[in-house]
């Protein structure tokens, strides 16, 4: 399965409201934030996309409807689009394979979130699953990330080294909700949400929005990031530990999850392999989510991460920087915007215009999310 | 369910040959549409136990895999473990019958 990219497809305009908490501000404010930047990136106005794609969990009814109206863009399609923590990746899909078919030739994907305080619920867990103890996301975390440190022979320390780099790379980049370092020694000792991950290991459920506008390349002016390849893919039955939080499951190694199987699609469809990525966002959910990814994405062999942690390779300057806009970790996660808040930060990285933290000349950068559904989204874009 | 005593029901495929829970209308790793009931043993526990959250291997061919929430001081990779019946409130503090497993 790898269709999508044919036609050219690039981005013109990138857009973010930060991440973090903001009373008074309604999704629909920050989406508004959003969309109006990446609108006057591309030097448009919202009337001149032809079709919208909004990626929300939590935004209710017609939450795309509420931005375009805001700003009189509304009279085209407009399409809400929901797959857990990757729905802005899925709003991406859409919005590329409109292009990439001859549908359109400009559109606008944005993705907004105002997230509950506290430990995300959601309808995806029957109410006596709930009332059982069996919905907590930090506890299918931890199951995980416990299965990940047997595996892979890594330890708490090496949770929290991610932690470090990650929040280091965060003080730098103003759409981050936090933006202090922290030690191993801090992330070790902060309060332990659910073994073996500590609170400062969990990102946080916040709220903030993230836009793109896409256009049909091929003028040959080569102006835009293009969109290489992207895929969105479901996971496959039987893993006990997989992303979809089952119940039940006959193995636990052996099922290609489907982050792997969205990354496969996405390097076949650029025509590259992992060797060929300069600069990464994943998702960090928690530090072990980050680690599982590496292997996924074929940054690492599975096993090899407390390597890459003791060289420095995903660090800024290191051969495969992670995360240099701090993660998840560092901005939190408002679930419809977080997927494109992370294209927004590899479009900058490409371009070359981030402050403080740009990774030295980037050409290839790719972004993951992954989260309930299970949905798993991986994009590749290249300049 | 009779007092602390339960019996964990699950599906069973004939032609996948594969058991699940809970029940399923199909079989949810093939999707074989020849389910049947089946009673699920628990002879003992797999895998990591964080926090009373976990995974316990069940005897069977090919063995079955359930998440579930565990009680005890002696839970560890390996350890086996008792299915017990267990009363939790529901979001209107209702009683609700479910199931865990203790060491």
């Amino acid at each position: 399965m790898t269709p999508v990219p044919r036609g050219d497809v690039r981005i013109s305009g990138v857009g973010m409201h930060p991440f973090g908490r903001f009373e008074g501000l309604t999704g629909t404010d920050m989406g508004v934030a959003a969309v109006r930047s990446a609108l006057d990136e591309a030097g448009i106005g919202a009337r001149q996309v032809q079709a919208a794609f909004c990626g929300t969990a939590y935004g209710g009814v017609a939450a795309g409807h509420r931005v375009l109206g805001a700003l009189a863009g509304t009279g085209i399609p407009i399409v809400d689009v929901e797959a857990g923590c990757a729905s802005g990746g899925a709003a991406l899909q859409l919005g590329t394979a409109s292009i990439a078919s001859g549908q359109y030739d400009r559109v606008l994907v944005f993705g907004l979130e105002k997230m509950p305080k506290g430990v995300i619920r959601s309808s995806f867990f029957a109410p006596w699953q709930e009332a059982a103890g069996l919905s907590p996301a930090p506890a299918y975390f931890a199951l995980r990330a416990q299965r990940l440190l047997l595996d892979a022979g890594l330890t708490r320390q090496h949770l929290a080294q991610v932690v470090v780099k990650n929040r280091r790379n965060g003080v730098d980049n103003p759409d981050a909700m936090f933006r202090t370092p922290v030690t191993v020694e801090e992330v070790l000792a902060a309060r332990m949400i659910c073994d073996p991950l500590t609170l400062f290991m969990l990102c946080s459920p916040n709220e903030g929005a993230a836009a793109l506008v896409l256009e049909r390349g091929g003028d040959g002016s080569g102006d835009g990031i293009r969109v290489a390849g992207i895929s969105l893919r479901s996971h496959l039955p039987g893993n006990v530990l997989g992303e979809d939080s089952p119940l039940c499951g006959i193995e636990d190694s052996s099922i290609t999850s489907p982050t792997e199987l969205a990354a496969t699609d996405a390097y076949e469809q650029a025509g590259l392999g992992p060797s060929d990525v300069d600069v990464v966002e994943c998702q960090d959910t928690d530090s072990g989510r980050e680690l599982l990814a590496w292997a996924e994405l074929g940054l690492c062999g599975a096993g090899d991460q407390a390597r890459l942690l003791a060289d420095g390779s995903t660090l800024i300057g290191g051969p495969i920087p992670v995360n240099p806009s701090g993660g998840l970790l560092s901005k939190g996660e408002p679930l419809g915007a977080s997927a494109l808040g992370q294209v927004v930060e590899i479009v900058r990285q490409l371009r070359g215009t981030v402050t403080d933290r740009q990774v030295p000349g980037a050409r290839v950068g790719l972004s993951h999310v992954i989260g309930r559904g299970a949905n798993a989204c991986v994009t590749i874009l290249t300049r | 369910m009779d007092g602390d005593r339960i019996t964990l029901l699950g599906g069973w495929s004939p032609s996948s040959g594969l058991r699940h829970f809970p029940r399923a209308v199909v079989c949810p790793f093939t999707g074989a549409d020849d389910v049947e009931e089946v009673v699920l043993a628990p002879p003992g526990y797999f895998g990591p136990v964080p926090y009373g959250f976990g995974v316990v291997e069940l005897d069977g061919s090919p063995p079955l895999r359930i998440v579930t929430r565990l009680q005890g001081d002696d839970i560890h990779p390996g350890a086996r473990v008792v299915l017990a019946a267990e009363e939790v409130p529901d979001a209107d503090g209702n009683p609700l019958a479910t199931w865990v497993f203790r060491s």
